[in-house]
């Protein structure tokens, strides 16, 4: 028996790979998805799992913005285990310098219809008794929502079963092209269309994509209910988190529905093993340590790295891979994939199915003329 | 004979001999148990050398705390569950 010819074949069973199956499903397609290792084994699951609305730039505001919208929908229909919380985020101001910043995000968001708030310093004490006193403020941008994404992942892949797609686990691709899929054992998958969803991994399999693993640490705490009540990131975040030079850390702390505590976050480049690096998670906890005084006391679980596919200018790919007809990429979403996922799927499949999608794809376009930023 | 140390369980005094862990102290109380797993089930010391982690307890406000590697001290608050 020869094996049918896929309408859509997607390599990676990360959250974006799920995304995209889910939507290319719903709209009646054949879809085959093969992950190397195990449903949301990359990025998806190292992650936080922060739905957060960003505003580095238009194109970053548009499409976090948009996703962020389509989570409010998913929302409803979730099991208990994705653990979506509307936590909202605060954007933690230290000093007055930053508290200008803090005024800029609101009006940026007011003038977008993104509701948020601005905290003073008495406010940001009585809403987060653990922060330091003294801090100056902080935007509470209140629609930013907290997830558990391996588990969204294994739940979007289960809805694209039951629509008929086909998952294979422990399938690792070692091309895609217009034809489709090829295994290490010389056999292949046929696709009418692939997409290459393979994340931190992406470039393997298409060396012109730019984008480039930036290792990240992240720790998990025992059970605090009510340690603290929203994702709470250091405003000067944005400052450290995306110089594409030096190593980086900064104050994020989000609060689990378990009442566990996943305290970040650390970039650095030029390394894709997994090993944690203590030089770098010292640095990490010590500057949570700033902010949240206790934070030493807390009694940690466990500690891992994960991989973000960093693009130059942190925007993801989506759409059509250059030198291909029929091979389109969704990958290089950096620190906002599990956000950006379900905007992907939908910008991929508007592009699939020839629509117009619902905010501009250009500034995602693979063969768009990248700026380095920042 | 040194003097005994007192300390508070879930509210109610306990005298205990110095140099006795918070574990022993819990097992000579009338407390139920130490604490509950997140489905509900009662947990207790197993291996009694800060290994298993099952004997926690908050100890002065101060949650998961290892009974079975605090010792006493005169005025503790310890609360089980």
């Amino acid at each position: 028996m020869s094996e049918p010819v896929y309408d859509v074949v997607i390599a990676g069973a990360g959250i974006v790979g799920a995304a995209c199956a889910y939507a290319c499903s719903r709209e009646g397609l054949k879809v085959a998805v093969l992950e190397r290792d195990f449903i949301g084994g990359g990025a998806t699951a190292a992650g936080m799992g922060h739905v957060v609305v960003m505003d580095d730039s238009e194109a970053q505001f548009a499409l976090t913005r948009y996703s962020q919208q389509l989570w409010q929908e998913l929302a409803s229909e979730l099991p208990a285990d994705c653990e979506y919380v509307r936590t909202g985020t605060l954007w933690v101001a230290a000093d007055e310098e930053e508290l200008i910043e803090v005024r800029r995000k609101h009006q940026f968001y007011s003038q977008r219809k993104v509701p948020s708030e601005i905290l003073d310093s008495r406010s940001l004490d009585a809403a987060e008794p653990q922060l330091r006193t003294g801090l100056a403020g902080a935007l509470f941008v209140k629609e930013d929502a907290v997830v558990y994404p391996p588990c969204v992942a294994r739940y979007l892949l289960e809805r694209s079963r039951d629509l008929g797609a086909r998952v294979l686990l422990g399938k690792e691709v070692i091309r895609l092209d217009d034809e489709g899929a090829a295994f290490e054992d010389g056999t292949m998958m046929k696709g009418a269309v692939m997409v290459n969803a393979a994340g931190a991994r992406a470039a393997s399999l298409h060396p012109d994509l730019p984008i480039v693993p930036r290792k990240g640490h992240l720790l998990i705490t025992e059970r605090y209910p009510a340690f603290v009540h929203h994702q709470l990131i250091e405003l000067g975040y944005l400052k450290s988190a995306h110089k594409s030079t030096a190593d980086s850390v900064a104050f994020n702390v989000q609060p689990r529905k378990t009442g566990q505590l996943l305290i970040g976050s650390s970039r650095q480049y030029g390394m894709d093993s997994p090993e944690v690096d203590r030089s770098i998670l010292s640095r990490m906890l010590a500057r949570a340590g700033q902010y949240i005084p206790s934070l030493p006391g807390l009694s940690a679980l466990r500690v891992w790295t994960g991989l973000r596919a960093a693009t130059p200018d942190n925007l993801p790919l989506i759409g059509r891979c250059p030198g291909y007809r029929h091979v389109f990429a969704a990958a290089g979403h950096e620190g906002l994939g599990i956000t950006t996922s379900l905007a992907t799927a939908r910008l991929l499949i508007d592009q699939l199915m020839s629509r117009a999608p619902a905010i501009s794809s250009e500034p995602y376009s693979v063969q768009r003329n990248i700026a380095v930023h920042g | 004979m040194a003097e005994l140390v007192w300390i508070s369980i879930d509210e109610s005094p306990v005298e205990v001999e110095p140099g006795t862990t918070v574990a022993a102290a819990i097992l000579q109380s009338d407390t139920a148990g130490f604490r509950r797993s997140v489905t509900g089930e009662w947990r207790g010391p197993v291996c009694g050398m800060g290994i298993c982690f099952e004997c926690r307890v908050a100890i002065n406000g101060q949650p998961h705390r290892r009974s079975c590697q605090a010792y006493c001290e005169s005025g503790m608050v310890v609360r089980t569950k």
